[in-house]
């Protein structure tokens, strides 16, 4: 058994915080995939920052592969997180598409923010989702929730001597 | 820990804690799947129920044969935007889209007009009062092979024996007579709109095209929106129910929307034939602000009547064919540009259609009639979508179509009791651009662009109806049959919109007599005099 040298309290709520993120990208993955219609040019062309970056990707040469890689993307940090496999690459992969979403539409003092449920100023909602991604990152639990838990006793277990 | 009770050297509650993420995926998964699938499957249903078709209308006739020679008579704003749309730019345009190409990637006007088919037609003439207008036509679209001929007055043009037929884009009040003269002289006609500035010219040009069996089409390009074709595919299936009003709408407040045009630096009696322009108009020493501001003033154009509602009258026509109002009510005035013009700046129309109905779902009888209300103001730019609002549902018109179904449907009852359909969303949108992107540049240019009148779409690629308006005049020269703007059309918004004038002028409801085709005069009054006096209102 994998353990560490932290509280069940702990333990707990890091596994509480990976479940929550990776339901949401699992989530976010696979209401695009069973949409065909879906596809990220709007959001991209209507990108407040780095327009010309964005606007490459929206290209009708790009929009199809970056839509595929984004689909591909969620559902992969998805269930990495949700089964606590490759923790780490997971929680980097999901840092990686965050920050491609916040830096479309930042919410910097006098741009366009677009539809938002909310009110924010340089942080918002992607950002904190980049901190606790970053946080799991750093403490990849594996007490519960974890394929990998199953194959690496081992390991686990020098870790928790 | 006994070797029953682990697998992988687990515990049985360490195995389960290692596992719990696969049921939690799949009841992510299930959910997702779910949610999306039933959406996609109402939404099919519900578009399986609407069954509205928003196929693009087969395309004109072949551009093949000799090539067609086309006089340009009026070379101004207007004159030189149809130039473009048949494949004629001026050297100026060139260079000014080419910049605008270099400074800014996205700004594809210039490949797009590149990109457009060629028509097969020749400008060989021009006929424009102002000497830098008619220069700049010789200028640049003259080729070694094609020598554009000047002419001093349209009729030497139209008899001239070098063109087959003429774009007509010069101030109202020579519109009818221009057309005429063509007409007789056998030459085809493109005219902008309004059709005609009088009431008497209206019939005079019908019974000129009946006469010579060409082609005139009136320039309300707006026909061959893909928006619009579905609108008349939707009245059609009677999904509205009985519309009992329509509204639209103008909303302008810049200076070009008010028609404050520049006046160019080279203008003087000397470079403008002032006595021809000024035509049937009264005699008035020359003015420069009267010549190129001209839609200010009756005695030349015809003010939001003749300018704006005509476009939203025909939009409307096209879609529901509800011909000539039988009364027609309107007030207004002078209230956001007090220049010196003399026609409105604010305007109200009520248009009354008694017997019209576009279907019904409700007991035979209980419904008929509607009005259509044209609002507009050159004081505020607020956008106010076009609305037809029926029984069994909403239509907000523009460049997308969207339906919402009434909460008080007949029709739509059994669907919103069962939750199927919520009045709030729409049960129907069509958008042609969301494949593609638009970059409109002004307040303006939105404002068209979103009346449907900047761009179409075929095949999800962004096409200028005006193309598509002149290519279908085109091909009908040369292959037959029936423009959708014809004379018919024509005929329909020029008295529309001139009762709508008089009823500003005079002050009362002006009525029209289906039977003898005519507007309702009081005894000894002259209908004509009174809709083109150039002085401030005649009675209020």
């Amino acid at each position: 058994m994998k353990t560490n040298l932290y509280s069940s309290g702990q333990n707990t709520s890091l596994v509480l915080l990976r479940l929550f993120i990776g339901w949401h990208f699992l989530y976010e993955g696979i209401i695009k995939v069973y949409n065909p219609s879906w596809t990220s040019k709007g959001y991209l062309l209507s990108a407040s920052f780095l327009k010309p970056f964005f606007g490459w990707l929206a290209s009708d040469s790009m929009v199809g592969i970056v839509d595929t890689l984004n689909i591909v993307g969620l559902i992969a940090v998805g269930l990495g997180l949700l089964l606590g496999l490759k923790i780490r690459w997971a929680a980097v992969g999901g840092m990686l598409l965050l920050g491609l979403y916040y830096l479309a539409h930042p919410p910097f003092g006098g741009m366009e923010q677009g539809p938002v449920e909310g009110s924010y100023w340089i942080v918002n909602k992607n950002l904190i989702e980049i901190g606790a991604l970053a946080v799991l990152y750093q403490f990849p639990v594996y007490t519960a929730l974890s394929l990998e838990n199953l194959f690496s006793k081992k390991k686990a277990e020098t870790i928790a001597s | 820990m006994s070797k029953e009770d682990s697998l992988f050297n687990l515990s049985r509650r360490d195995l389960l804690k290692s596992l719990a993420g696969l049921p939690i995926v799949g009841t992510v998964w299930f959910a997702g799947a779910k949610t999306t699938v039933d959406a996609k499957h109402e939404k099919k249903y519900l578009l399986e129920k609407l069954n509205i078709k928003a196929a693009p209308p087969p395309p004109t006739g072949p551009m093949d044969g000799a090539p067609i020679r086309i006089g340009i008579i009026g070379f101004g704003i207007r004159g030189e935007q149809l130039c473009r749309a048949i494949g004629y730019a001026t050297n100026e345009w060139e260079e000014a889209m080419k910049e605008a190409a270099a400074k800014n990637p996205n700004d594809t006007r210039y490949k797009e007009f590149k990109e457009q088919e060629n028509l097969n037609i020749k400008i060989t003439a021009v006929c424009d009062v102002f000497d830098y207008n008619a220069e700049r036509v010789l200028k640049s679209f003259s080729s070694a092979d094609n020598q554009v001929k000047r002419f001093a007055t349209h009729k030497e043009l139209v008899n001239s024996g070098t063109v087959d037929a003429v774009i007509i884009a010069t101030p109202d009040h020579w519109h009818a007579p221009m057309a005429i003269d063509a007409l007789n002289a056998g030459v085809h006609v493109y005219i902008e709109k309004p059709m005609t500035h009088n009431i008497s010219e209206t019939y005079a040009l019908r019974d000129a095209v009946l006469q010579t069996g060409k082609v005139l089409q009136v320039g309300h390009q707006h026909r061959q929106t893909q928006s619009f074709l579905t609108a008349q595919d939707i009245i059609a299936k009677q999904i509205l129910g009985h519309v009992s009003l329509v509204t639209t709408n103008t909303n302008r407040n810049d200076d070009n929307g008010a028609w404050q045009y520049d006046i160019h630096e080279t203008a003087s009696p000397q470079t403008i034939d002032w006595d021809q322009f000024l035509g049937s108009a009264p005699k008035v020493p020359f003015n420069k602000e009267h010549f190129f501001r001209w839609r200010k003033w009756w005695a030349y154009g015809s003010g939001l009547s003749g300018d704006l509602l005509t476009h939203d009258y025909d939009r409307l026509n096209c879609i529901l064919k509800m011909g000539i109002p039988r009364s027609v009510m309107a007030s207004g005035g002078i209230y956001t540009h007090r220049d010196g013009r003399n026609v409105p700046d604010v305007l109200q129309v009520n248009m009354e259609y008694p017997d019209f109905s576009t279907g019904s779902s409700q007991p035979a009888g209980k419904e008929k009639g509607m009005t259509f209300v044209y609002s507009a103001t050159l004081g505020n730019q607020f956008d106010r979508p076009t609305y037809l609002m029926g029984h069994d549902g909403t239509m907000e018109l523009g460049n997308t179509v969207s339906i919402y179904a009434d909460a008080r449907s007949t029709r739509f009852a059994d669907m919103i009791k069962e939750g199927r359909i919520d009045p709030y969303t729409p049960i129907y949108q069509y958008n042609p651009s969301a494949n593609a992107t638009d970059a409109v540049t002004s307040a303006t240019a939105k404002y068209f662009a979103n009346k449907g009148l900047l761009w179409t779409y075929r095949d999800g690629k962004r096409v200028d109806p005006t193309f598509l308006h002149m290519r279908e005049w085109l091909s009908c020269i040369r292959n037959g049959g029936k423009p959708s703007c014809g004379i018919q059309e024509g005929f329909e918004e020029a008295i529309s919109a001139h009762m709508a004038g008089l009823s500003y002028k005079i002050g009362r409801r002006i009525e029209w007599d289906p039977e003898s085709e005519k507007i309702i005069a009081r005894p000894g009054e002259d209908l004509d005099a009174i809709l083109i006096a150039n002085e401030e209102k005649v009675i209020v």
